[in-house]
């Protein structure tokens, strides 16, 4: 028997990185929100790295803020050690990543969404969902309190019929020991569910009293820390460092004599794991002619003794884990706190969602994060508020968003999502995106604040600098366009001292600042800016001008891409009524149900002759209707 | 639709006599425009035809004469703006034609393209849709079949070599990029990728060389024979095109003056060119100068250079064999019915290596050897018929050409010091147009490269 617990637009289920941002953006667009969590104390919890951020993925997190989401508003309050990574590469690649404050992260966020109006916090256990006739209404918890909805997210992350393996040890569990989430996943299997096994893995923790730090290489912090979220001033000033050391010969000798043990190597796992951040066994055995690997042990937090020796994921028993971290410099001594373990987990195919992350076959339901296929709190943060959008959108008959390949990598992450799939654990990377010029970590908000703005994700006051600081950007381009340097000896003497070759003739303004060797603080000391500009306008006029030519390039990919992008195929298509696409194409064509042609043009198996006569077969239609007039 | 202009051969290679290339969409006109000389086809009226010359604009250089049919939506084929360029047959200039309409902004057309058009802008029955995809499919298999065919075995390995190199090149920026604390990778510098960059440039480049030398073997070794008058030159011509049935004949006409014949001799095409007029001025020197006669000597693939046996050389013998110094040419000491009077030594000398044939041409004597001694200039050593790597589809040129371009950004980026993931966008572009050459353009393949090239943590 269940007993009626309430009625609300939206239901989110799960509090890791996706539910917070799904429940935040949902309960924002004014949808009455519920968010339902096994463990209120482990709202955000990070049960791998402590941190957030780094190439591609902080990009995302800025995305997630420019659309109001609270990733970067919170690291922002609580990093321990703020970083620009690949600042001696280009614009497009630059890359903030920030070491967390575990516990404090926690507390934050938690904090924050106990603020958000029309969001309500529960604690429960999700067994099952009400679905009729194909349309999703709502849950039922092991309390058996049903609770209605017109739309419900499922942010699952690795719960669903988790299994953690240490060695020959398994047992049912989610991460961090927490409970698994076991009758939901059967629940989905049995409502039809195409559902893959993958496996992710975290290393030990050892004590940070029991290393001894002199035999490592410190790594400290930027000293003028940059941030994640736009709104943030303040920046944290007592940063934490973190330490670099390296396994060597012995260590790779502990894990050959080993390996046997371990639960990857001795056939116990069956889920497919990542390649991207493999484990140490990984690692050795396949190159095992590089004498040493990296391992840097970061804080997780400010207040706990306790190190993340990030490097060293791995499933071996706990002695031998040990053993291992034993060999390493810095960790003669070291004491585990936490060994390190392999987790299997159940996801969602993800081919089954509709860009806007919809359950196809179920109307109402939505899914996010870690459950469909991705693995990183930033992938699944920018899923999460995409699916909070969406579902609030759903439940409010409001304007639904999703976002295409040279808006946002967000967009990139849900495109290959559900038009490709994935066989591992998803991670986003630079090399996912075609476009990554555009999609920079310092255009963000040039990209998404005026989307958010008008969802209701933003404030009148947000959006007001938003627009002003566009407004100076495009005033200063304008006033280097037309501003002519002479040379003069002065001038010359000054572009000597920066070794850049002198000035013969006149030059625009802007045109000397497309030289390598010229910065905009240069060009703003020989031209005299009227009034000082934020640091920020600076930055995108001196990266619009200098590498204009590359971002107008890019700028005819995209309206390439567009043309088809903008082609929609009709909902009601019938794949089988069309004679030449190929069988396999057919099939393909049929599970994905792309929106538009260009999505079926990425599909792989839908080859170019297929795609010609989809566009023959949807003019087709619009002849027929010419004709009829 | 996509409004783009389409252009493409719309007769059967190498059969008839006339040669259409057809041109579609908004800026067809245009696109002529660009390279016919003669009336403003932008003031022509539409379906006219007008008699004109096209010529290269970058270059300057006669391409062909030809006739243009002007034909203006929508009252055309496509209902588009439709251009047909009609010329004489020869094969290589029919390419060169389609070559400069893809340089002006045309883009090739996909196979039943111009159908395709037709139908999506309603020109063609609705009743015929199925007939129309059925014709895609049917062409699009086809030109995938026939792209593969002319995709030997060797040109596709080369292929894959050389985006392996670029791949791996790209992978390396990536990891740099992606995990930039991950320290026993190599930052990968402008100078070790400008070497790379600049590695596979040469390669494609001389792919692109080799094309030219696969073209020859389709469209014929273009051959000039050249002497001082009454030395027998038309009697080679004769004898040639006699023993061996002409392919081709145009016939010299009021409007043109250009005669090409084409002949088999043992199975290599020759394509007796009249290039300026070089076969039938016997004072060529003297009419165009010693550099241009050079000049368009060299644009000939091979030289019949023939000498009199009945007289001894002459100061006009001695410029021709300097003229042709450093080029293909087969010597013939004709009219050996005749009493000699010729120093065969001195003969020998001006020659170089070059080999000589001895004929009497009006007994139809020497034939024989000439001909071997054509297929053996030919097919000796490198130009071996089967042992060809060579490019020879329009579509697989456009794309080795547009690689190179995107080579060359990469490496004009590198030089003005552009950062090396913007400078690695056009070294992926190239690795992409190459892919698809071969049909593999998968994205995914780079991240697999990724995790297979380097071990990866942080």
């Amino acid at each position: 028997m269940t007993y009626d617990a309430g009625n609300f637009d939206v239901i989110v289920i799960g509090a890791g990185h996706a539910g917070v941002e799904a429940a935040n953006a949902s309960a924002k667009r004014g949808a009455k929100t519920l968010m339902l969590t096994l463990n209120l104390d482990m709202i955000a919890f990070m049960p791998c790295n402590p941190s957030i951020g780094g190439p591609a993925k902080g990009v995302v997190v800025r995305e997630v803020d420019a659309l109001g989401g609270l990733m970067g508003k919170v690291i922002d309050k609580t990093y321990i050690q703020m970083r620009m990574l690949n600042t001696g590469k280009g614009p497009a690649v630059r890359a903030l990543r920030a070491q967390a404050d575990k516990p404090l992260y926690i507390q934050e966020m938690k904090q924050q969404l106990e603020n958000i109006d029309n969001l309500t916090l529960r604690q429960g256990m999700v067994e099952k969902l009400i679905v009729e006739d194909g349309v999703c209404k709502g849950v039922i918890t092991e309390t058996k309190a049903a609770y209605y909805a017109k739309s419900v997210i499922i942010t699952t992350g690795t719960f669903m019929r988790g299994r953690v393996i240490i060695g020959d040890l398994s047992y049912e569990s989610g991460p961090n020991n927490q409970r698994a989430s076991v009758k939901l996943s059967e629940n989905l299997e049995e409502l039809g569910f195409d559902l893959v096994r993958f496996k992710t893995g975290t290393p030990p923790r050892v004590n940070s009293h029991t290393i001894d730090y002199s035999k490592t290489e410190i790594q400290p912090g930027d000293e003028n820390p940059s941030h994640f979220s736009y709104e943030t001033v303040e920046a944290i000033v007592d940063q934490i460092p973190c330490w670099l050391t390296y396994t060597n010969e012995k260590t790779h000798q502990i894990i050959d004599d080993n390996l046997g043990l371990s639960a990857m190597y001795s056939g116990m796992i069956k889920g497919t794991g990542p390649r991207y951040c493999p484990s140490i066994e990984d690692k050795v055995v396949r190159f095992h002619d590089k004498p040493r690997h990296q391992i840097f042990l970061e804080p997780e937090g400010r207040n706990t003794e306790e190190i993340y020796v990030q490097g060293l994921s791995t499933s071996l028993p706990e002695f031998v884990q040990r053993e291992m971290l034993r060999s390493i410099p810095g960790l003669e001594e070291a004491e585990i706190m936490r060994a390190g373990y392999a987790i299997e987990y159940d996801a969602v195919v993800p081919t089954q969602l509709w860009p806007t992350l919809e359950v196809k076959n179920i109307a109402g339901l939505f899914t996010a994060g870690q459950i469909n296929g991705t693995s990183g709190y930033e992938e699944a943060a920018g899923q999460g508020l995409i699916a909070g959008i969406n579902a609030a959108a759903k439940a409010l008959n409001a304007e639904t968003l999703i976002l295409d390949r040279s808006q946002a990598y967000i967009g990139v992450l849900i495109d290959d999502l559900v038009t490709k799939g994935t066989n591992e654990p998803y991670r986003l990377l630079t090399s996912r995106a075609e476009y990554r010029l555009l999609l920079r970590h310092d255009n963000a908000d040039m990209r998404l604040t005026e989307i958010g703005y008008r969802l209701g994700l933003i404030s009148d006051k947000r959006y007001n600098e938003f627009i002003e600081k566009q407004e100076q950007v495009e005033k200063e381009k304008k006033r280097l366009a037309k501003q002519t340097i002479k040379p003069s000896d002065q001038l010359n003497q000054l572009m000597d001292n920066i070794g850049a070759t002198p000035l013969k003739e006149p030059n625009k303004a802007a045109d000397l600042l497309k030289r390598p060797e010229i910065n905009y603080v240069f060009i703003e000391k020989v031209t005299e800016a009227s009034m000082p500009l934020p640091a920020d306008v600076k930055e995108q006029v001196e990266i619009q001008i200098k590498y204009q030519g590359y971002i107008e390039k890019s700028n005819q990919q995209v309206d390439k891409m567009k043309k088809t992008e903008n082609k929609l195929i009709p909902d009601n298509i019938d794949y089988d009524a069309i004679g030449g696409i190929a069988t396999e194409a057919k099939q393909k064509l049929k599970k994905v149900r792309p929106l538009s042609v260009g999505q079926a043009s990425r599909i792989s198996g839908v080859n170019p002759a297929d795609i010609s006569i989809l566009l023959v077969y949807i003019e087709q239609g619009n002849v027929a209707r010419i004709n009829e007039i | 639709m996509e409004k783009d202009t389409i252009a493409a051969i719309s007769t059967p290679l190498g059969e008839g006599a006339i040669a259409i290339v057809r041109l579609s969409g908004d800026e067809a006109v245009e696109i002529a425009n660009r390279i016919f000389h003669g009336k403003d086809l932008m003031e022509a009226d539409s379906h006219t035809i007008h008699y004109g010359k096209i010529i290269d604009p970058t270059t300057d250089q006669f391409i062909e004469e030809v006739m243009v049919s002007v034909m203006k939506a929508p009252k055309t084929f496509t209902r588009e703006n439709v251009v047909e360029i009609n010329c004489h047959g020869g094969l290589a200039s029919v390419n060169r034609l389609l070559e400069l309409a893809l340089q002006m902004g045309a883009r090739l057309a996909e196979p039943g393209e111009f159908t395709k058009r037709a139908f999506l802008n309603g020109r063609i029955d609705l009743s015929q849709a199925e007939a129309v995809m059925d014709l895609i499919r049917a062409k699009t298999d086809k030109a995938m079949d026939v792209a593969i065919k002319q995709l030997d075995g060797k040109l596709s390995k080369l292929i894959h070599q050389l985006r392996q190199e670029l791949i791996e090149t790209v992978a390396h920026v990536e990891v740099n990029i992606d995990y930039p604390e991950y320290d026993d990778v190599e930052e990968m510098s402008h100078d070790m990728m400008l070497i790379k960059t600049k590695q596979v440039y040469q390669e494609v480049e001389r792919l692109l060389q080799m094309a030219k030398q696969g073209k020859i073997l389709r469209e014929g070794i273009s051959t000039a024979i050249i002497g001082r008058p009454n030395v027998g030159k038309s009697s080679l011509m004769n004898a040639l095109v006699h023993e061996n049935k002409a392919i081709v004949t145009d016939i010299p006409g009021t409007t043109r003056d250009v005669i090409e014949e084409y002949v088999n001799i043992r199975g290599v095409p020759l394509r007796l060119v009249d290039t300026a007029g070089i076969r039938d001025t016997e004072d060529i020197v003297e009419k165009i100068g010693v550099e241009r006669s050079r000049q368009v000597l060299k644009e000939a693939d091979l030289i019949l250079l023939v000498v009199n046996h009945n007289e001894s050389l002459t100061e006009e013998d001695k410029k021709l064999f300097e003229l042709v110094r450093d080029l293909e040419v087969i010597v013939l000491i004709n009219k050996t019915d005749l009493p000699k009077k010729i120093d065969e030594e001195k003969v020998r000398q001006l020659a170089n290596d070059q080999p000589i044939i001895t004929t009497a041409l009006i007994e139809e004597k020497g034939i024989d050897q000439l001909e071997q001694a054509i297929a053996d200039t030919f097919f000796a050593g490198e130009l071996e018929s089967n042992d060809l790597t060579y490019v020879s589809n329009v579509r697989h040129i456009q794309l080795l050409k547009q690689a190179m371009d995107a080579l060359d950004e990469a490496m004009t980026g590198m030089t003005d010091g552009m950062p090396i993931d913007l400078v690695q966008i056009d070294v992926t572009r190239a690795w992409q147009l190459l892919g698809e050459i071969i049909g593999d353009t998968v994205q995914d393949s780079l991240i697999d490269q990724l995790f297979s090239q380097f071990c990866l943590g942080k």
